[in-house]
């Protein structure tokens, strides 16, 4: 009796929402692997063509290697503003603090879109249009924010007194850093440096509006071309697709963890 | 000491840095820009121009108003389904059973997804050839030859539906990680007391939430106000503009027109938009109680 209403109060939805989030992936899948022309529901016998197409002639290659600098740099650097923001936050008391805690929170407000034009104009103006440098720097300014603000979450969590006891024993605080803190932000810093990274990776509109060349394209902005309803080749958007999907999904493996925590500590709660 | 001082300005000065570059410069060179005609297509033009991007827009541009209200119909539409459906997917999740863990990072995983991925996957949903309703058409449900974005009459749903499978992970994340701090005992004592499960979740679960559903509602309400991705890659706006949201409007002058002066009055109405918002979530997170 109680089995029967477990059954319909949590499996029978959770089966239902499991379908409707796999199966968008699964099509995707199979239009990947599927011949063009084939209507089949499982795609086997499993064909390459399409992966072929995307990587040579559509230059998906020089994509995937555009989106892997831009996200990777962008990695490092909110990891190391972010550590140096955040831990300022969290162990000094400073004139400032407040309104620079407000400026991070509001600047969550101030989305890509809306500032496309200002940010163009800027980057015109110093020669970053059509670099990967440049949208490594935009992306990183757009990550910031929650970086400093998650991060500083995760200092306070770390007893201060470990950090004084290495101070009195003659470390200096940059020492007593290395040395105590850093070794205990890992986490943190796995949990950080993956926002950043799939921030970064999914990046289209500073990508679409700064890159106008096809050779600094990345693959949001080189998957956009292959969109269009009625005149598109669906296996090479299939194929393009996992191309931009595995990534992410293997760091969203990792963090799915930390991620909990990690998102409500600093999208909500500041 | 004097070195000590001035450490955690030496810390934050390169985020300033780039805040300074990245939001503060370019919120006020809008408020400058929406003054100027800046046509980089009609530079012949380009000068001062008073209030005549505003006039323009409040007066002459029908599209402004329609954007403004898909904006808001997208907007309610859209975080109200997302709260519904994570909050009824965090209670799930939270419960005990064999792979639990698993089951979360399935439902989750579409929160990784970038809004042109998603829309790339709609894409091969909802094409009118091979796409699922051709499937379902074939199995004697629906009519087959669907074009579900090109129909002005289901384009909307199927644009909510989209987002949805993207948006709803944001929130079943975000207060799973608040029903995990309700203590057990609360429930037992509630049980005790002869509650209902329905009784528990309004008297125990619903008050426990309140602030994390009122803060992230309120977060997630400029997020999908500010979505461009999905939508300029999934309907371009159409058919016939009828999904075009105002920062959608804005980011087509910007990256298709190129007109950037009345791309710029554009963004301050949205500007007016965003500060409603951003004081109340600062009002409602007590920032100035910390």
């Amino acid at each position: 009796m109680r089995d029967k209403g477990r059954f319909a109060r949590l499996f029978l939805p959770l089966g239902a929402y499991l379908v409707v989030t796999l199966v968008p992936f699964y099509w995707m899948l199979v239009f990947a692997f599927r011949p063009t022309g084939s209507t089949a529901l499982v795609p086997w016998p499993a064909t390459l063509d399409h992966f072929r197409t995307v990587w040579t002639d559509l230059g998906f290659a020089v994509f995937f290697r555009n989106s892997a600098i831009v996200a990777l740099g962008t990695l490092v650097v909110v990891c190391v503003l972010g550590l140096m923001g955040g831990y300022a936050l969290a162990r000094f008391a400073f004139r400032g603090r407040r309104a620079f805690l407000l400026a991070l929170l509001c600047s969550q407000f101030v989305p890509g879109a809306m500032v496309l034009i200002p940010l163009f104009l800027v980057f015109k103006a110093t020669h970053l249009l059509n670099s990967l440098q440049g949208l490594v720097i935009a992306d990183s300014a757009a990550q910031l924010p929650l970086a400093v603000i998650l991060m500083s979450g995760f200092v306070r969590g770390i007893p201060v007194d470990l950090e004084e006891a290495a101070m009195v024993d003659g470390c200096g605080r940059l020492r007593a850093f290395f040395a105590v803190v850093l070794p205990q932000l890992r986490p943190a810093l796995v949990a950080v440096g993956s926002f950043a990274f799939i921030g970064s990776w999914n990046n289209f509109l500073f990508a679409l509006m700064f890159s106008g060349r096809q050779d600094k394209f990345t693959l949001p902005v080189g998957l956009s071309y292959t969109l269009g309803e009625f005149t598109v080749d669906f296996g090479a958007l299939a194929a393009g697709g996992m191309v931009a999907a595995v990534p992410v999904v293997l760091v969203f493996a990792v963090i799915q963890r930390f991620l909990v925590q990690g998102l409500t500590a600093g999208a909500v709660k500041g | 000491m004097s070195r000590a001082r001035w450490t955690p300005y030496v810390l934050i000065a390169p985020t300033v840095l780039l805040m300074a570059v990245f939001v503060v410069y370019p919120v006020g060179s809008v408020a400058y820009y929406s003054l100027q005609h800046y046509d980089v297509t009609r530079s012949w033009a380009n000068g001062f121009a008073g209030l005549d991007n505003f006039r323009q827009m409040l007066l002459h541009d029908p599209l402004f108003w329609q954007s403004l209200g898909f904006s808001a119909r997208w907007v309610v539409v859209e975080v109200g389904l997302q709260l519904l459906l994570g909050l009824g997917l965090a209670l799930i999740v939270n419960e005990t059973f064999v792979g639990r863990g698993l089951a979360r990072a399935l439902v989750f995983s579409p929160w990784a997804v970038s809004g042109v991925l998603t829309t790339g996957i709609w894409i091969l949903l909802y094409n009118p050839s091979t796409g699922v309703f051709q499937q379902l058409a074939a199995a004697g449900i629906g009519s087959p030859g669907t074009s579900v974005l090109g129909d002005p009459a289901t384009v909307f749903p199927a644009t909510v539906v989209a987002e949805l499978w993207r948006g709803v992970p944001f929130f079943a994340i975000l207060l799973l990680a608040d029903l995990q701090g309700i203590p057990p005992d609360l429930y037992e004592a509630a049980s005790v007391d002869g509650a209902t499960r329905w009784q528990r979740f309004r008297m125990v679960t619903l008050p426990h939430l309140r602030d994390a559903i009122v803060l992230s509602t309120l977060l997630r309400a400029v997020w999908e106000f500010n979505n461009v991705d999905l939508l300029y890659t999934l309907t371009g706006g159409g058919p016939a503009d009828q999904t075009t949201t105002l920062p959608l409007y804005v980011a087509r002058k910007a990256v298709d027109a190129h007109d950037f002066g009345y791309g710029s009055a554009l963004t301050t109405a949205g500007f007016v938009v965003l500060l409603f918002f951003s004081v109340l979530y600062l009002r409602l997170s007590k920032f100035d109680r910390r």
